[in-house]
């Protein structure tokens, strides 16, 4: 390879415009002050010290360009301390000349010996590091327009313009000398690029810089930044998964996903260690080589040995963190524990992120061997690994910020998303689906499609400019009946199916379990927000068994949830609002074990009726109790008995499909109502009102309108239709009118009654209620001036007068009722006039 | 060319041997492990094998062939070593390649780690345990077998060595290696660490605890083990393993005192060099535990158990049609002889012991989506309260299954045992728990124990925890900040006074029909008059039992769907669906347990004899409190 000087020369007169390699740069009398102390020092230090023979090429490239910008570190405070970031820079400087290089720990100290060498190929340098490979990234910033971009980051900027100039604009503007690039971009650009980046990001990431640097001070030379602009790639398509790490990967580029399970405090690391000597005052620096300082045993102005001495406070240091990440539950196979990868932050990367943070991080994976002993020769032959980290991308802020479904968007494949659109077009995919679900349990085909519906769920909607917020997408659906009826085994179903499902049991859990509270970290004593199940499920479902053995104050804070789709926090004076949308999916038991027939659906499970209004869909499982079901019932048991392995492996497969469709249908379909649904839907709601008002019940309210149009867009969702049309609406229809025909039926008139679920009272019990209390009051009227009575004795006198049964619920509710009405009052077993 | 003790004691220099042969060859590590896998399967060479469950750890030479039966307790994280490397003597200034394959530390001359010819690989470690709760039985067999293992360096009956004799041990084989394939590490590092290794006594045979053991948690699953915990290194196929996976490893025992070297000496220098070990002094410690506590194992061959039954072949069952036949025929005698052996521990209550067997032979067989089948969770009720007779049930079930635990669920232990394993990031390891059990494990939960009282928050996590295993067979590890769900296959027997509170596929009342004067004397008289041959017949004959396949032709299908129909016509509520689960599982488990294959239209019918038996006794109080198993 070439020496370092006569490179940079050849450099300097290949584009000798106005880029001037920094290294240059200390030598020009125009730079700042801070610079020219450093060439007092000694301009020979300067030079990269002459690496190993053994170094091979990939190596020597690299101490040609990182060492350029370490030794542009400001050292010349005497108290320097800490980051170089965090000195305050006097004088204004512009240009490229004036900005300040950032040492890149994050690519590595320029005299680390080669790492595990993996590539056959030699690094062709000719291409990376020549003037035109510079000019050629810089058409890349020049001319990449990224028309479709949806990416959050990208708002605001004008797709059809050249992207990262108008990023460019945005650094001058902002200040924050970090250009973001994604690895996409170049891939779509130029694919042989993108490998190269890929394979070799020691070496194109410093070229990279040096080419958005050269054109943003072209560009706008007027412009002061803290340092010169450092390009972070991002979304390498290399590697998802840290399961598919493998020794191939070492030094390439890489983007994982994972879960930040431990963070170290922060960890000063030593670049460049200065030395002066004792006896002359001369000063020299070292680079501090894999942790290692060389002390100079010699000074090389006098000639003394061991006189040099470490001086910390002008020693250069940066930051580092050690961050420990896992692997993301979803990627993991079954019955294998998750793998964990130490990340290295550096500068200001550090501190970026939370123990508990899902992200993605982009970064360059390293191993190192480690020694047994530094006085030994054996090694254990094993290798430290590590990813130096470039760029994280936390993919669960959506959650507290705006919406983003793009981080989690599963990539499938053409094939699979032309089999599921083949799917799709089946006219039946609807049956297929819902009988898809379960097949353990038996029938109960509509509560499995309204399962279905509320998996796909309807299509969000933002009326926030209108003031209403948003409005709920998430269908909620509770199922009670009678306890064995396989109610828990299709909620763990459930559970299982969605990737962000979360099962909690109603006896089990605590409000604090479901929402979210303040924790202290015993290390830091930071203050750190534990999120509960139902923020955890966000855009997933929350499966709550045994919901009727919920304490009432664990139940509350579902009001807010169930219908706001938020949660509101106010604790240890963190005071905030979570996202928490998510479908619920309920179980109830009913309070006398058995469903009991004669009661409706309140009284049977006893829940209040302003949670139960919430419910878009409650059903009732109950046994059947007719002898071709029980017939098939047992066909059904009999075959899960001895149904043969590959049987059992189809419906598996059915089981990823299914997976798949769902999730393909939630995150690129989403259905508006056609002029012709929005019709029947009014139609629909009408007639449902209409039905009541004959008896003089109110049968529907709005509550119930936006549920069917909830359904109503599920069901189009499952038809991967971008509209909904009146068979969806007919579905939606059918479907509610089913599930309230078995829980809102009135069990005294056999007819539905909706004021059942909302006001938890059917209007004929209401009136009963009042006819009772109308005849107490009669009952006392007619008695007399008696100012006090005997409780037992009035319940038995009523009981005598009425010619229907009178329970003593009854005649409680009759004496509250005349209670309520300042007529009287009960104490203890006395009944008082007022 | 090599002899049978070369490959047991010397298996590296073989190793060696084929990489030098194959010299650019990439197949040299198939052909490896394709030469062991054939020398294994001579005449059962495995069981000259040293195995590391019987023998104690210091009596084995290092790098020998040894195997190891024992469990996935956690796996590491996969690391990155040498497969191949170069070395440079510094005098001679010669060049040598070398095979990294297992083997932990590089050995001769300086290592050139810019070599080209350097290739690196990859493996996993897997932090592996003896079985849960087995059996002494089992072990014993286990031992007798390793017994003709024809070790150089066994010498039995001598716990106290002086060190000449043990340099004199060490360095023997070891001559005989430099001899023979020159670089090998020095003599002297053995020498020097080998009274380290003599103090700390392999925990396995040392009844006291030693110092060693306490300071090292060896993360067993169930309190009181011991037994010696392995590193296994694995170089293959590591996907196909699962935690709690059952395996007998074959593989090369690594001792290296260097490598509990680095340990101590990273604990000193962590503070200095906080970029050099990241890691925290816990997770050092239980990465790289001290080698003479915690042996490397560097696998060869694993052969997944099925079961850990030492008195069938290992191999799969359905391979083994002449062994299963020979069984098959005494089938009917062992059992009635079994049945008869359960009522006199029972205190002649039949039915129960006919639903004991009913549930020592169950086993997971399948799963439909989240529903488990062929479990049959059997709970005892009626037992007395603090009576030793639980005690006694225990210690005959203890006796006829391969591994067993038994819970004592009193307030204390439900209060404070750790059931679920947890997930420990300081440390990265899997913390062990209870719940964290080998396939067919029986789990005896004793409810006799439990007194009325306080559940705090562990207790209830930890009754939530019983609940999902008994109704879902699975347990949800905690990993702090997500929990992940972990199937396993445990047979559950509760043994308690009334209605246990946990739920169960099937409650039997107790009902004796003998009333012994002397409990304790009778039940102990009972066990003793089992002779170990007929033990050794039951053991067998409910291995096999629980491994039949079965199924149900479309006629008995039929007649079981009518049969349903028909019951439900003249009593609905007497027949749910639920029922008709219990009772095809009754069915299922009765057929097995008379080895047939099949449901017969008989075996359905003595199906619902014993459970309008087991019902006619059993008060009717379904569903409590609108509890839902």
């Amino acid at each position: 390879a070439a020496s370092p000087s006569s490179f940079a020369q050849k450099r300097l007169s290949g584009k000798s415009r106005a880029f001037h390699a920094s290294r240059s740069a200390s030598e020009d009398p125009l730079s700042p002050p801070s610079q020219r102390s450093r060439a007092h020092d000694t301009s020979t230090e300067l030079q990269p010290m002459p690496t190993s023979p053994a170094m091979d090429t990939a190596a020597q490239d690299v101490s040609l360009f990182s060492s350029p910008m370490a030794p542009e570190v400001d050292v010349s405070s005497p108290l320097m301390y800490g980051t170089p970031s965090s000195r305050v820079e006097g004088t204004p400087r512009s240009g490229i000349r004036g900005t300040p290089a950032r040492q890149r720990a994050d690519l590595g100290s320029v005299r680390k010996a080669p790492q595990v060498d993996m590539h056959s190929e030699p690094v062709s340098e000719s291409c990376c590091h020549s003037p035109i490979f510079v000019l050629f990234l810089q058409r890349f910033l020049q001319q990449f327009t990224d028309p479709n971009s949806r990416e959050e980051e990208n708002a605001g900027l004008d797709l059809n313009e050249p992207l990262y100039m108008q990023k460019l604009d945005e650094i001058s503007v902002v200040g924050e000398p970090v250009l973001n690039v994604n690895c996409s971009h170049i891939q779509t650009f130029d694919a042989d690029l993108y490998r190269q980046l890929i394979c070799y990001p020691q070496e194109v990431i410093p070229t990279f810089d040096m080419a958005v640097n050269e054109l943003f001070f072209d560009r706008l030379p007027d412009s002061v930044l803290e340092h010169q602009i450092q390009v972070r790639p991002y979304s390498a398509l290399k590697t998802r998964n840290m399961r598919a790490l493998n020794p191939e990967d070492i030094d390439q580029l890489i983007t994982i996903s994972g879960m930040v399970i431990r963070t170290s405090q922060l960890i000063p690391e030593m670049q460049e260690a200065f030395f002066r000597c004792q006896v002359c005052a001369f000063n020299t620096r070292v680079e501090v080589d894999r942790g290692r300082i060389a002390e100079p045993a010699v000074c090389r102005n006098c000639n003394t040995t061991h006189s040099m001495a470490l001086v910390h406070n002008r020693s250069a240091f940066s930051d580092k963190q050690m961050i420990k990440l896992q692997e993301s539950p979803e990627d993991m196979p079954a019955g294998q524990t998750p793998h964990t990868t130490v990340v290295y932050a550096h500068n200001d990367l550090v501190d970026k992120v939370q123990p508990g943070d899902r992200i993605n991080i982009t970064g360059i994976y390293r191993a190192a061997p480690m020694r047994l002993n530094p006085r030994q020769s054996q090694v254990k032959s094993v290798y430290k690994t590590h990813i130096d980290v470039i760029h994280f991308r936390k993919t669960d802020e959506k959650r507290l910020h705006g919406l983003d479904e793009d981080g989690e968007q599963k990539l499938f494949t053409k094939e699979r998303v032309a089999m599921l659109k083949e799917l799709a077009a089946k006219p039946d995919v609807y049956e297929r689906l819902s009988s898809a679900l379960a097949p353990s349990i038996y029938e109960h085909e509509d509560i499995k499609k309204g399962i279905l519906l509320q998996l796909f769920g309807g299509t969000r909607k933002d009326f926030t400019q209108t003031g209403r917020g948003n409005f709920r997408a998430e269908i909620n659906i509770l199922l009670c009946g009678d306890p064995g009826t396989s109610k828990s085994q299709l909620l763990q179903y459930v559970y299982n199916l969605v990737p962000r499902g979360q099962y909690t049991s109603g006896k089990g859990s605590s409000a604090v379990g479901l929402t979210a509270y303040v924790m202290k970290d015993p290390e830091t004593r930071q203050l750190v927000l534990q999120t509960g199940a139902l923020v955890l499920s966000d855009n997933g479902i929350c499966c709550i068994d045994e919901f009727d053995k919920m304490s009432d104050n664990t139940r509350s804070v579902l009001h807010e949830v169930m219908e706001q789709q938020t949660l509101s926090i106010a604790k240890a004076g963190i005071i905030c609002q979570l996202n928490a949308r998510t479908s619920v999916l309920a179980a109830a038991n009913p309070v006398e074990s058995q469903w009991n027939p004669k009661k409706t659906t309140i009284e049977n499970i006893q829940l209040p009726h302003t949670l139960l209004s919430r419910f878009d869909l409650i059903f009732l499982m109950l046994d059947p109790q007719d002898e071709a079901y029980d017939r098939r019932l047992a066909h059904h048991l009999v075959s899960l008995y001895y149904q043969s392995e590959e049987q059992i492996e189809e419906e598996y497969l059915d089981m990823a499909v299914l997976k798949d469709y769902i999730a393909f249908a939630r995150t690129s379909v989403h259905p508006r109502l056609s002029e012709e649904a929005s019709q029947a839907l009014i139609e629909a709601y009408v007639d449902m009102r209409k039905i009541g008002s004959g008896r003089g019940m109110v049968s529907a309210y709005p509550r119930q309108l936006e549920s069917l149009i909830r359904l109503a867009e599920a069901h189009a969702k499952v038809r991967f239709s971008s509209k909904v049309e009146s068979i969806d609406v007919e579905e939606a229809k059918r479907l509610h009118r089913e599930a309230l025909k078995q829980s809102a039926t009135d069990p005294r008139t056999g007819f539905v009654d909706i004021s059942i679920l909302t006001t938890g009272m059917s209007a004929t019990a209401r009136k009963r209620k009042e006819e009772v209390a109308q005849a107490l009051k009669k009952l006392i009227q007619s008695k007399g001036k008696t100012p006090a009575m005997k409780y037992q004795q009035l319940f038995d006198d009523l009981r005598g007068q009425s010619e229907a049964a009178i329970t003593k619920d009854m005649f409680d509710e009759a004496l509250r009722a005349l209670a309520d009405e300042d007529y009287l009052t009960v104490t203890g077993k006395t009944v008082r006039l007022l | 060319m090599p002899s049978v003790h070369d490959w047991i004691n010397n298996p590296l220099g073989i190793v060696d041997g084929l990489f030098a042969q194959s010299n650019s060859c990439p197949d040299w590590e198939k052909k490896i492990v394709e030469y062991f896998k054939e020398k294994l399967k001579l005449n059962d060479a495995h069981t000259w094998v040293p195995s590391l469950n019987d023998v104690p750890l210091h009596y084995l030479k290092p790098n020998s062939l040894v195997k190891f039966r024992c469990m996935i307790q956690d796996m590491f994280d996969p690391e990155f070593f040498m497969g191949v490397y170069e070395t440079k003597d510094p005098t001679s200034n010669s060049k040598q390649v070398k095979c990294g394959k297992y083997k932990d530390i590089t050995e001769g001359g300086q290592v050139d780690f810019n070599s080209r010819n350097t290739v690196t690989s990859e493996r996993q470690t897997f932090y592996c345990v003896p079985i849960p709760g087995e059996s002494q039985w089992n072990s014993f067999a286990g031992a007798s077998q390793a017994r003709v293992v024809p070790s150089t360096s066994y010498v039995p009956n001598r716990h106290k060595r002086s060190y000449e004799e043990d340099d004199e041990m060490d360095t023997q084989p070891q001559q005989m290696k430099d001899g023979s394939q020159g670089a090998q590490s020095s003599t002297e590092s053995h020498g020097n660490i080998e009274p380290k290794r003599q103090e700390t006594e392999a925990p396995s045979h040392d009844s006291s605890p030693s110092h060693c053991t306490s300071s090292l948690d060896l993360n067993f699953s169930l309190p009181g083990e011991k037994g010696p915990a392995c590193l296994v290194k694995v170089y293959e196929d590591w996907d196909s393993f699962k935690l709690n996976d059952m395996l007998e490893v074959f593989g090369i025992l690594s001792v290296d005192p260097a490598l509990s070297v680095i340990a101590d000496e990273r604990e000193a220098s962590s503070l200095l060099d906080p970029t050099e070990g990241m890691e925290t002094v816990e997770e050092q410690r239980v990465h790289s535990p001290p080698a003479s506590l915690v042996p490397r194992l560097h696998m060869l061959y694993a052969q997944p158990l099925v079961h850990n039954n030492p008195l069938l072949p290992s191999s799969v069952l359905e391979n083994n049609g002449d062994y299963l036949s020979s069984v098959l025929g005494e089938l009917a005698s062992i059992r009635a002889e079994l049945l008869t052996y359960l009522t006199h521990v029972l205190l002649g209550d039949s039915l129960a012991a006919e639903y004991l067997i009913l549930h020592l032979i169950s086993n997971v067989y399948s799963r439909r989506d989240v529903l488990p089948l062929g479990k049959f969770t059997l709970n005892l009720s009626g037992c007395p309260h603090s009576s030793p007779f639980t005690e006694h049930l225990y210690k005959v079930i203890q006796q006829l299954v391969p591994s067993s635990y038994r819970l004592y669920m009193s307030l204390y232990n439900m209060n404070n045992q750790r059931m679920v394993p947890r997930k420990d990031y300081t440390a990265n390891r899997l913390v062990s728990g209870t719940l964290q059990l080998a396939n067919n494990t029986s789990l005896f939960l004793d409810e006799t124990q439990l007194e009325q009282g306080q559940l705090d928050a562990t207790g209830v996590r930890n009754i939530t925890a019983l609940g999902n295993l008994i109704s879902w067979q699975k347990v949800d590890y905690d990993f702090n900040y997500h929990q992940m769900e972990f199937s396993c296959n445990i047979n559950v027997l509760i043994t308690s006074e009334g209605r246990s509170l946990l739920p169960s596929d099937c409650q039997v009342h107790l009902r004796p029909t003998l009333n012994p004067p002397n409990l304790e004397e009778y039940l102990s008289a009972v066990q003793v008059v089992q002779v170990p041959s007929q033990l050794n017949k039951y053991r067998i004959y409910l291995s096999v039992a629980r491994a039949l396949n079965y199924t149900i032709s479309d006629e008995i299908t039929k007649a079981v769907e009518e049969d349903f129909v028909e019951m439900r016509k003249d009593d609905p509520q007497s027949m749910s669906a639920e029922d008709l689960h219990r009772l095809l599982d009754v069915a299922r488990l009765l057929s097995l347990s008379h080895g047939q294959n099949t449901l017969s239209r008989d075996g359905w019918m003595k199906a619902k004899q014993l459970e309008a038996l087991r019902i006619s006794r059993t008060p009717q109080q379904k569903c409590v409190n609108g509890n839902e198993p």
